[in-house]
């Protein structure tokens, strides 16, 4: 895939410059922002963690916005391990079980759900939601925001009045924040509420610096150039590991069923397509769930082991380190109670929505467009494709009905242009389109 | 759409009428609405044709502009509509009750409740579709800025001394109707289609014509065939039977009857400033006004039916009780109405053109609170609505088999019963997964704690069960998987987290008991409210900082309603470029 050229691509200088240039902007720059967009897996929450220690090393309270209780936790985690000396203010709810009950074996996290006990604190963490109750505070110097382009334009205005200049981290290719009522009525203005934070920021204050990681660390080299060339057309992005580094193997050998087919294939090249007969079928197809129960049932069953980068020796591909992508939390559902009857019960099964920025060795994805009669701006949307074919490091098993592709074609993008409305590209449809050909060269069909 | 929404729909196709997706009406209606159904010209965006107006059946007052492109003509409409709405509107601000809000006390800071008044009423407008929403908005913003000759000697257009007020209610109707669960503004189509699915798709619903066939068909006639003909049918002259709720209008209307009633209106207009006499001048505005009559009865006739059919649609809704929550939510109708009587009363400006970024984002925020309300109210309130919930494995209604006392460890244990129930739904409860159900009207959460395997397990001795299930097999089409039959053997443990007194002893009646029916959600049954957000002149830097000087001239000059500076601190107009002209 490298290109002969005559500087071989470096991924780790390549992304150390990157760092360096942003921890730059963040510490010594001039403006009040900075903006830093980062293609899946590529050091998000480590450059998030590093820029964190490197401010409160010199010595600038901060504050940090995350937007789930999850990723706050899993922060302050990642905090604790680099520097357990940090003392770091966890702000949470008032709610029965607040936090995860990790934090509490950590003698510098401080846990209170008042904001006034944990002032003085370097570092202070919660959810945008918990920090826009938090009122007649001196404001912060510095504030870090975790997963911008999935915070809501209206939840930073809640929050922005805290702090005095900030990074904005996060993932332009996956889903945008929506609202659950229209809000076409803003549509086109600069602080239209139901856009994301950064669309905001941006409009407001074009002249901030924008960065960009270029180097994903968790997509395989099978995964990088597909997920740059649907996702990312205009800001490409380069795996950090060649084809060699991974390695997927299984010690039962294939019985020659469809599931061990596809997931041979899958093994091989990083893809797998496990084809359904065409009809149209109820969200919760009983064949297509069935079909991906047994697959994720073969894959624990034949002793799968994946090598990596990450040590000589290879680690067992456990019922942790797979993960069940849908669209819909009902199909959710169905997926959990098919595998619980399989006796897969440890496999992650989620919605794309709650896979965001999670990282799996093994993900089988149930097709958002499967056995529909109709290709909706949900269904569409590119950000929810983005997210299911990008968790994995090794290899990515689509599940799907034939004729998505007609589907398509008949389902040109109809949303309404509006003015003032930046038009993203690509659009669900195109990226659609150049998934589906990509997999259409790992099919498999389903044999019962 | 949902699946139980599917599912009405292809009886409705199957049976060939509508099917109900509701057993209580879940929107409030006016005892004496006000039905407005408003006819566009084509072509030419915001110049209304005429309408229909008025709160009595029987005698609805017909608004017409013969010539919709003069200006003069236009105000007049909007005048005459001005005399119908606003006295209407105005009779609902004069009836009053003390109520209660919360406040923030400027000197202490503190929330204090203080004595208000809350009009004991509010006004209705019924449109017949989406569309007339969208330009009862339209017209809103059409006259709310217009200065009148009072307030502006110099204005080059004055408008009719109450068509800014009216505009002023307009928007406000319109922006209330974005509310979900409003009822200040309804369509309708909305309405009705929130009540009975047809075999139609959604699009086709907003035809109230096809709407009602298929939920009142003509005796004998499937619903399907008699929607067909409201939407297509013709006469000789090839005119609609069923002529478009509007606002557009047909255009074989259009180019058949009104274009040359409209020319000939024109004609007698120019004809009557030529002439040269008394004699003839009397002669020709007898011609004008026979034309104007013709127009009048032009827009008479492709009104009148909508206007009937809009008052059977009422009738058809008021077959319904109301739904117990469709009253608390016209009380919020209320406190809007109120609280923007108040707002004219005190001399505010109208509302500005664009909302800021810190009202936009709490408009946003109350309405994202009040879909989630809505859809909370609606299902308590109607056992059809809970079933799709329960279908969707976000509710699920069963029999209490056990009821084990447990207490919380803690210093001061208080009661945390464990409550089995048996139930043939399948919710989706995830690990602590929490659950809700209504006590009194207030909501009592439980917690998830583990499902546990029925005695009759796989269905077959429990016929009750057996045929719960079935239907929801019907309904899923071909959802009986085998997980699917695994499901339906369980029963469900929850522990009852709250609501049962500060005592060791859970208060009587707190805690289910043996053999009770009862029905829990997933879903909240309450809405938290959320953040305050700064005030506008806070605005931060990251949203543009506060609003500039000149929307808040504009504002300020409003308020003040006498000069015309609010004109001049508006943005200028494009320039005209080359490209402007053909």
């Amino acid at each position: 895939m490298t290109p002969a050229s005559p500087s071989p691509f470096d991924p780790g200088a390549e992304a150390a410059r990157a760092t360096g240039a942003i921890l730059r902007d963040t510490l010594h720059g001039a403006h009040r922002g900075v903006v830093v967009d980062s293609p899946p897996g590529a050091g998000k929450s480590t450059l998030v963690v590093r820029a964190a220690l490197e401010l409160a090393e010199a010595g600038r309270p901060l504050m940090v916005i995350a937007q789930t209780n999850a990723q706050v936790d899993d922060l302050v985690l990642r905090l604790a391990e680099k520097n357990p000396e940090l003392p770091v203010g966890r702000l949470h709810s008032s709610d029965t079980d607040p936090y995860d009950k990790a934090l509490d074996d950590l003698p510098n996290v401080r846990k209170s759900a008042k904001a006034a006990d944990l002032s003085g604190l370097d570092v202070v963490i919660s959810t945008a939601a918990k920090w826009a109750h938090v009122k007649g505070v001196e404001p912060w110097r510095h504030a870090i925001v975790d997963e911008a382009y999935q915070m809501r334009s209206d939840a930073l205005l809640a929050v922005a009045g805290l702090f005095e200049r900030a990074l904005f981290v996060g993932d332009p290719g996956q889903l945008d924040p929506f609202s659950i009522v229209g809000s076409e009525q803003w549509a086109g203005l600069s602080y239209d509420p139901s856009a994301s934070a950064v669309t905001t920021l941006l409009a407001h204050n074009p002249e901030l610096p924008q960065h960009r990681l270029p180097v994903s660390w968790r997509l395989p080299a099978s995964a990088g150039p597909l997920v740059s060339d649907a996702f990312y057309p205009y800001t490409p992005f380069r795996s950090g590991t060649g084809h060699a580094d991974r390695r997927l193997a299984f010690a039962v050998p294939s019985d020659g069923s469809s599931p061990d087919r596809v997931i041979d294939e899958a093994a091989e090249t990083g893809w797998g397509l496990l084809e359904l007969p065409a009809r149209h079928t109820p969200r919760t197809d009983p064949e297509a769930v069935r079909a991906l129960a047994q697959v994720v049932r073969r894959l624990l069953d034949r002793g799968g082991a994946a090598t990596s980068e990450r040590s000589p020796d290879p680690a067992p591909l456990t019922a942790d380190r797979i993960a069940v992508g849908t669209a819909h939390r009902d199909q959710a559902a169905s997926v959990r109670a098919a595998l619980a009857e399989l006796g897969a019960g440890g496999v992650t099964v989620d919605t794309a929505n709650r896979l965001q920025g999670r990282e799996y060795d093994v993900t089988v994805v149930l097709h958002p467009l499967s056995g529909r009669p109709d290709a909706t701006a949900f269904h569409l949307e590119t950000g929810r494709l983005c997210v299911l074919a990008s968790r994995h490091r090794h290899a990515c098993i689509v599940v799907c009905r034939a004729g998505v592709t007609d589907l398509l074609d008949d389902h040109p993008s109809t949303e309404p242009v509006q003015l003032g409305v930046t038009v993203k590209f690509p659009d669900g449809w195109e990226a659609n389109h150049a998934v589906l050909s990509h997999l259409s060269e790992h099919r498999v069909s389903w044999r019962p | 759409m949902s699946l139980i929404t599917t599912l009405a729909r292809l009886e409705a196709v199957d049976t060939g009428r509508a099917q109900p997706l509701a057993t209580v009406r879940h929107r409030h209606l006016s005892e004496r609405p006000l039905v407005f159904v408003p006819l566009t010209t084509a072509g030419e965006a915001g110049a209304p044709l005429g309408a229909l107006v008025g709160t009595d059946r029987d005698a609805p007052r017909l608004l017409v502009v013969p010539q919709p492109r003069d200006r003069d003509l236009r105000f007049t409409f909007l005048a005459e509509l001005a005399d119908v709405v606003l006295p209407y509107v105005d009779a609902y601000g004069d009836a009053v009750e003390a109520a209660e809000r919360s406040e923030t006390d400027p000197e202490t800071g503190k929330r204090v409740k203080v004595e208000v008044e809350l009009c004991a009423d509010a006004p209705q407008l019924i449109v017949p579709s989406r569309a007339g929403i969208d330009f009862v908005r339209l017209l809103g913003r059409s006259m709310r800025f217009r200065r009148t000759a009072e307030q502006d000697p110099e204005t080059p257009h004055p408008a009719p001394p109450r068509v800014p007020l009216l505009g002023r209610w307009l928007t406000h109707f319109g922006e209330r109707a974005r509310v979900p669960g409003s009822a200040l503004l309804l369509a309708l189509t909305d309405v009705l289609s929130r009540h009975w699915a047809t075999g139609q798709s959604s699009l086709e619903d907003q035809h109230l014509g096809a709407l009602l066939a298929w939920i009142a068909p003509p005796e004998g006639e499937p619903g399907a065939e008699a929607a067909l003909r409201a939407e297509l049918q013709r006469d000789a002259k090839g005119q609609l039977l069923c002529p478009p709720a509007g606002p557009a209008t047909d255009p074989a209307f259009d180019n058949k009857l009104l274009a040359p009633a409209i020319e000939r209106y024109d004609r007698a207009r120019t004809a009557l400033g030529a002439a040269e006499d008394g004699l003839e001048a009397d002669d020709r505005l007898g011609e004008l006004t026979a034309a104007e009559q013709h127009i009048r009865d032009l827009v008479e006739s492709r009104t009148r039916p909508t206007w009937d059919a809009v008052w059977r649609g009422l009738d058809l809704l008021r077959g319904l009780p109301e739904g117990a929550h469709a009253a608390d939510r016209w009380t919020r109708d209320r406190w809007s109405f109120t609280g923007h009587r108040d707002g004219v009363l005190a001399g505010e400006p109208p509302q500005p053109r664009r909302d800021d970024a810190v009202t936009a984002a709490n408009k946003l925020a109350t309405r994202e609170r009040e879909q989630a309300r809505l859809e909370a109210q609606e299902a308590l309130d109607d056992p059809l609505v809970m079933a799709g919930r329960r279908l969707a494995g976000e509710a699920f209604a069963g029999e209490v088999t056990d009821v084990v006392m447990a207490y919380s460890e803690s210093k001061r244990p208080s009661p945390r019963p464990l409550v089995t129930i048996r139930t043939d739904d399948r919710p989706h409860l995830g690990e602590r997964a929490k659950v809700y159900r209504s006590l009194g009207g207030k909501p009592q959460s439980a917690e998830f704690v583990e499902y546990v395997e029925r005695e009759d397990g796989d269905g077959d001795g429990d016929g009750d069960g057996d045929r719960v299930r079935g239907r929801g097999e019907d309904g899923g089409a071909d959802a009986g998987t085998d997980a699917d039959e695994a499901a339906a053997g369980l029963s469900v443990v929850l522990r009852i987290v709250d609501k049962m007194g500060r005592g060791k002893e859970p208060e009587p009646g707190s805690v289910p008991e043996k053999g009770d029916q009862i029905c829990f959600t997933l879903f909240e049954h309450e809405q938290r409210g959320g953040a305050k957000l700064p005030d506008p002149e806070e605005t931060p830097w990251t949203h543009g900082g506060p609003p500039t000087e000149s929307t808040e001239a504009a504002e300020a000059t409003g308020a003040t309603g006498r000069t015309g500076a609010a004109a001049a601190a508006l943005p200028e107009p494009d320039p005209v470029t080359e490209e402007d002209l053909l």
